[in-house]
């Protein structure tokens, strides 16, 4: 195109880096480029985009305005330079190809993201050849993540390096005007994946509509396995209680909530209470489970049948999701408006199948009927759980849809550095410049299977962003199975290692999701973390930063009697509470202990007695999730647990079902007693004194819970309702932790509360200590972008490690 | 503190202050037993009868009566075991005792006359001795340490180096029996049935399983750190992975709910009679056959295989199939749930 006098033309050359390959951005350029009528050309380098355009001076701002305002959906931009540079004579604009050279700049993986608009028209459009077709997708939509294999992010190295592109989509692919320009998993009936039935036994089944046969299936109470998009689902009618009821005895899961897939947001409407903020997050391209209230009654439009009870039992909750890939849509198109359990394809809680063979072995036995299809999994990639707590988002699992987004820091890594992060709910961190890159969720690492992905997603993130770690920050913990890893590599390659306490890295991680610097108050309080002293830590009030921080109080320790056994059975935590706040035990165990089955006998009671008097294989422990275990076994709710959390998760339910704003008197708690560590003795509890200490002299203050026990106590004998006691209990503790955040704030003339720990995925507590915080001139800072729990430990590790090498 | 526990911390300490001075090829294979040749004339020879196994331990234990032995018994069980699963035929031990002053007369006649019955019972004579007394607080009652020669009568290489994939991992009886009931005896604690310690001179079950099974490649006593920490080494060592079978591990009724009421893993408790073997898959049956012929094998099972993916792994399989990590701790069991 020919252009004006050629003294007002300019030429810029411009960076852009960010999520910007893979996703639609140079077909995007190219007609942004058309549209100003500028000349020029566009490619991929090294992760980023660089453009040069030509053109007068109005043109090439409208241009640089509509790159920022007008994006593809799926782009992210992280940052834009352009300098002038001289013009040359050109006409018209080209995409050039990718720069083979060194990677050394910021290369972003897009995260999995769920099927677009345009793309779902087309599923649903009998004139398009991808009519009804389950694996369609665009630059915009479609697998990222899960089938990835190395860098760079091309066909060949993905999944879909066996599918050879038909002529119809080498011709989309290769259209820098089309929305498939260069979208690597393209496919068509043609030339990509296809579904197959297999029967019980794995065998492949002669169908000619899977779909169809899937949910025939399902209709008559079958259990279905589905190949999803980073694993295998079981699935099962909702509504169906028997269905339910051989779902969790096959798959030997007692309790533990499932979670549900709805057509859509209004279906999802008619079983839960949905606000406009939930709703956002139900329909949002990540498509994570979102944590509802379930309607107790069918007050719905539709006056849907009832879900079973069977699919979370005794919770208030339901984990909801709307389908995100072309299958799901397929699928709820011949299922209809009723909920489908979509939960891990797993037994019990190994992590979940995402191998084929392996998936047929292990579900063999649990699913009547599966549903495959032949594009491989590379990464395992669960679902991601969210919840909404007032307007703002608290993230319980980040995982697909988020996973591998980086997370900027408000600060430059001085090196390359990888964090292993924790033992449960493992998410590990790779971090160079300003930027985290945060895993998908991991699981348990006692898992072989968890750890083993562990181990080969690592190298796989390190391969995908370049990043060559030559340090490794750690867990204080010796025996976090991320722990012996770190120390694994120390051995063979030199890495340098750096341990990080674990509560001082939750509170570093809620700094650096908030973008924080400087110094904070940070309240902690999680199940259990390797303190400083060796002790178990778990109540903490914390003053510090990302370099160091002070434990400047922690609730007063009582015995674990049995280690991790007493957090599967809190009626230990009970006894050892009861124990320490010189209560009887006698009439809790009459009337509350021996009313559950199995009921811990005479003899057990007597040992765990012994066991905490004598401390034997009884560590101090100053947990804030125990002490909710043993409030939770006090007052009846729960003796023995079958998934993590589960007691205080009950004992939140029934405080949510009191609006009381009493709470035992502020006298109970706040109270608290100086810490010495000269007045403790062998057997009394651990003071930390040398490691993290307040300021030079004074040591960390103990809050007695003891006083709240025997109110809480005194308040059961009394005949209080459960539901009083719990929210009282929870109104007592918020008071706790708000005076003593203010105190603290007043002493180190701080006003920032970070709240972190797994705690505070207790809504009710973080709802009520940050009303009660605001109210005092403090300001709060929750987690929105990382769960509070140990999936977003690493980032806290990265952010520690950081600085203690800055500031060595 | 823990770096006397067995696990992770005692082998960094060894690997990072010991090694490094001692270092030398027999110390640095970091066998239960140096095996050695000696010539008298100091020349090389490959005569068998020169070919000698040796070794050393110091016992310190509270309390040290416990039901099924004492700290005597332990002293010599310990050291005999040492040296035969080595593959020798202990013969001579030596005995040092270091006693904190106003230690009683009494119990002392009591663990030495323990002692000598121990040493008859395993065929072995103790030849030589010492005896120092440190002042009152300086040290805790009594402090053992015994010194064992024995010799190879025949030429095996058993080696913690050895495991190949497809080998059988057996265990000669139940496990966890000597650390729950010295803990339990410790802390007061009564279980409803009675615990016993298992300690055991293990030379004559060794003598009968190598009679019967030349080709053993390994053999070890899990003491300290337990089962885990044994299989874990030899894991490293062997650089390959082993699978242990959940339902397949001996563990008493007793022992068993006792783990269950502590909170403790049975694979991480001490043992002071028993041994772990690694043979190859083929020559397992016969060999747990005859060991269950012995006294002292009566419980012998197969627990779990050599395997070559994950190597210096170990990894228990439970009845449905699932696979977790039996790591090798720093020390004590510690809660790890958050
Ligand atoms: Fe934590
Ligand atoms: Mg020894
Ligand atoms: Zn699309
Ligand atoms: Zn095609």
């Amino acid at each position: 195109a020919e252009s004006g006098p050629s003294g007002a033309r300019q030429r810029l050359a411009i960076t852009v880096t960010g999520v910007v390959q893979g996703v639609g951005f140079r077909p995007f350029i190219h007609t942004l480029a058309l549209r100003f009528g500028l000349s020029g050309s566009v490619k991929n380098h090294s992760g980023e985009v660089r453009i040069q355009v030509q053109g007068e001076p109005t043109m090439l701002t409208g241009f640089l305005d509509g790159l920022r305002s007008q994006a593809p959906g799926l782009s992210s931009i992280d940052r834009l330079d352009w300098t002038e540079i001289p013009v040359r004579p050109e006409t018209g604009f080209a995409i050039l190809p990718s720069d083979e050279e060194g990677t050394a700049g910021q290369i972003f993986v897009s995260p999995d993201l769920a099927t677009c608009p345009a793309c779902r028209r087309e599923l649903f459009d009998p004139s398009d050849r991808r009519y009804r077709y389950a694996f369609l997708n665009c630059t915009d939509c479609g697998p990222r993540l899960t089938i990835i294999r190395r860098a760079p992010y091309d066909r060949g190295n993905t999944t879909m390096a066996g599918f050879e592109m038909c002529d119809c989509c080498r011709a989309e692919y290769s259209d820098p005007a089309n929305r498939r320009f260069h979208a690597q998993p393209v496919a068509c009936p043609e030339c990509g994946p296809q579904l197959t039935l297999l029967d019980d036994q794995g065998v492949a089944l002669d169908s000619s509509d899977p779909i169809d046969a899937f949910v025939d299936k399902l209709r008559c109470g079958g259990i279905g396995a589905l190949k999803g998009l980073g694993g295998y689902h079981l699935v099962a009618a909702a509504t169906n209680a028997m269905a339910i009821d051989r779902l969790r005895q096959r798959k030997q899961r007692d309790e533990k909530p499932f979670a549900v897939m709805v057509r859509d947001a209004a279906v999802a409407a008619a079983y839960c209470h949905l606000s406009s903020a939930e709703r956002e997050r139900l329909v949002c391209r990540q498509r994570p489970i979102v944590l509802l209230t379930a309607r107790s009654e069918g007050l719905g439009v539709r006056a849907p049948r009832p879900i079973s009870d069977l699919v979370a039992p005794d919770n208030p909750n339901l984990g909801v999701m709307l389908p995100y890939t072309p299958l799901h849509e397929l699928l709820f198109q011949a299922w209809g408006d009723e909920p489908l359990v979509m939960t891990s394809g797993n037994r019990s809680d190994e992590p979940i199948a995402f191998e084929d063979a392996d998936a047929i072995d292990r579900l063999r036995g649990i699913a009547d009927l599966f549903l495959v299809h032949n594009r491989p999994i590379r990464v395992r990639c669960d679902d991601s759980v969210t919840r909404v707590v007032g307007d703002s988002e608290r993230p319980v699992r980040r995982s697909r849809g988020y996973a591998p987004l980086p997370i900027t820091l408000p600060f430059d890594c001085p090196v390359p550095m990888l964090a292993v992060g924790g033992q449960l709910k493992n998410v590990f961190a790779l971090a160079r410049g300003d930027k985290a890159f945060l895993s998908h969720h991991i699981g348990d690492l006692d898992h072989l299977e968890a750890y083993r992905a562990f181990v080969s997603d690592v190298r796989l993130y390190e391969q995908l962003f370049d990043i060559k770690p030559n340090l490794i920050a750690h867990d204080l913990h010796p025996d976090y199975q991320s722990t012996i890893y770190a120390e694994q590599r120390h051995r063979d390659e030199a890495m340098r290692l750096l341990p990080v306490q674990h509560h001082h890295a939750h509170l570093a991680s809620c700094l650096a999701e908030h973008g924080l610097v400087g110094n904070a108050i940070g309240v902690v309080f999680d199940g259990s973390g390797y303190g400083m002293d060796g002790s178990v830590w778990g109540g903490e009030f914390l003053v510090g930063g990302y370099a160091t921080a002070d434990r400047v109080a922690f609730l007063r320790p009582v015995r674990l009697p049995g280690g991790d056994r007493a957090a599967r059975e809190p009626w230990r935590m009970a006894l050892s509470y009861l124990h320490d706040a010189g209560c009887q035990s006698e009439w809790w165990v009459t009337e509350h202990l021996a009313r559950f089955h199995p009921t811990p006998g005479d003899e057990s009671l007597r040992l765990t007695r012994q066991m905490i008097q004598r401390g034997l294989n009884s560590p101090w422990t100053s947990s804030a999730g125990r002490l909710f275990d043993a409030v939770a076994a006090l007052l009846g709710i729960r003796q023995t647990i079958s998934f993590e959390g589960q007691a205080a998760m009950q004992l939140e339910a029934l405080a949510w079902q009191c609006s009381s704003d009493r709470s035992y008197s502020s006298g109970t708690i706040s109270n608290a007693s100086l810490g010495s560590k000269h007045a403790m003795s062998g057997r009394e509890p651990p003071v930390s004194e040398s490691a993290e200490r307040w300021s030079p002299g004074s040591c960390p203050e103990v809050i007695d819970t003891r006083p709240l026990i025997r109110a809480v106590v005194a308040d059961i004998r009394r005949g209080t309702p459960a539901v009083t006691v719990a929210r009282q209990f929870h109104n007592t503790l918020a008071i706790m932790i708000s005076d003593k955040c203010a105190e603290i704030a007043r002493c180190v003339e701080l006003d920032r509360v970070v709240l972190s720990g797994g705690v505070f995925m207790n809504a009710l507590l973080s709802q009520l200590v940050e009303e009660k915080l605001i109210s005092k001139n403090l300001r709060v800072y929750q987690h929105h972008r990382v769960p509070a729990n140990d999936g977003g430990l690493a980032l806290g590790q990265v952010a520690v490690a950081a600085h203690r090498l800055l500031d060595s | 503190l823990g770096h006397g526990s067995g696990g992770r911390l005692s082998a960094d300490l060894v690997g990072r202050v010991f090694l490094p001075e001692f270092g030398n090829e027999v110390l640095s294979a970091l066998e239960d037993a140096a095996t050695l040749t000696i010539d008298p004339r100091g020349e090389a020879t490959r005569d068998q009868a020169n070919r000698i196994a040796f070794t050393t331990d110091s016992f310190v234990v509270k309390p040290l009566f416990f039901p099924g032995g004492d700290i005597g018994k332990l002293a010599v069980h310990g050291t005999v075991n040492d040296l035969a699963v080595s593959g020798a035929q202990p013969l001579y031990l030596s005995a040092a005792f270091i006693l904190e002053e106003g230690f009683q007369i009494d119990p002392l006649r009591r663990i030495v006359r323990s002692m000598r019955q121990a040493c008859a019972a395993a065929g072995v004579a103790l030849v030589t001795g010492d005896t120092k007394v440190v002042d009152r607080g300086k040290g805790d009652q009594i402090f053992i340490t015994t010194t064992g020669i024995g010799v190879h009568r025949v030429d095996r290489d058993l080696s913690i180096h050895n495991a190949r994939p497809g080998d059988a991992v057996i265990v000669s009886g139940t496990i966890g029996d000597h650390g729950i009931t010295i803990m339990s005896t410790r802390e007061g604690i009564e279980f409803e049935t009675a615990l016993e310690s298992d300690t055991a001179p293990l030379n004559g079950l060794v003598e009968a399983m190598l009679e019967a099974c030349p080709t053993i490649r390994a053999m070890r006593d899990p003491t300290r750190g337990g089962v885990s920490s044994t299989l874990n080494e030899l894991a490293v060592a062997s650089h390959v992975g082993i699978v242990l079978d959940e339902a397949s591990l001996p563990v008493k009724p007793a022992v068993h709910s006792a783990c269950e009421m502590l909170g403790l893993d049975p694979l991480y408790v001490a043992n002071e009679g028993k041994l772990i073997a690694v043979v190859p898959g083929d020559r397992a049956e016969p060999l747990v056959e005859v060991m269950r012929r012995h006294p002292l094998g009566r419980d012998a099972a197969v627990i779990g295989r050599v395997v070559s993916e994950h190597p210096a792994m170990v990894v228990l399989r439970n009845a449905i199939g699932g696979q977790r990590v039996v790591s090798l701790l720093a020390g004590e069991q510690l809660p790890r749930i958050c």
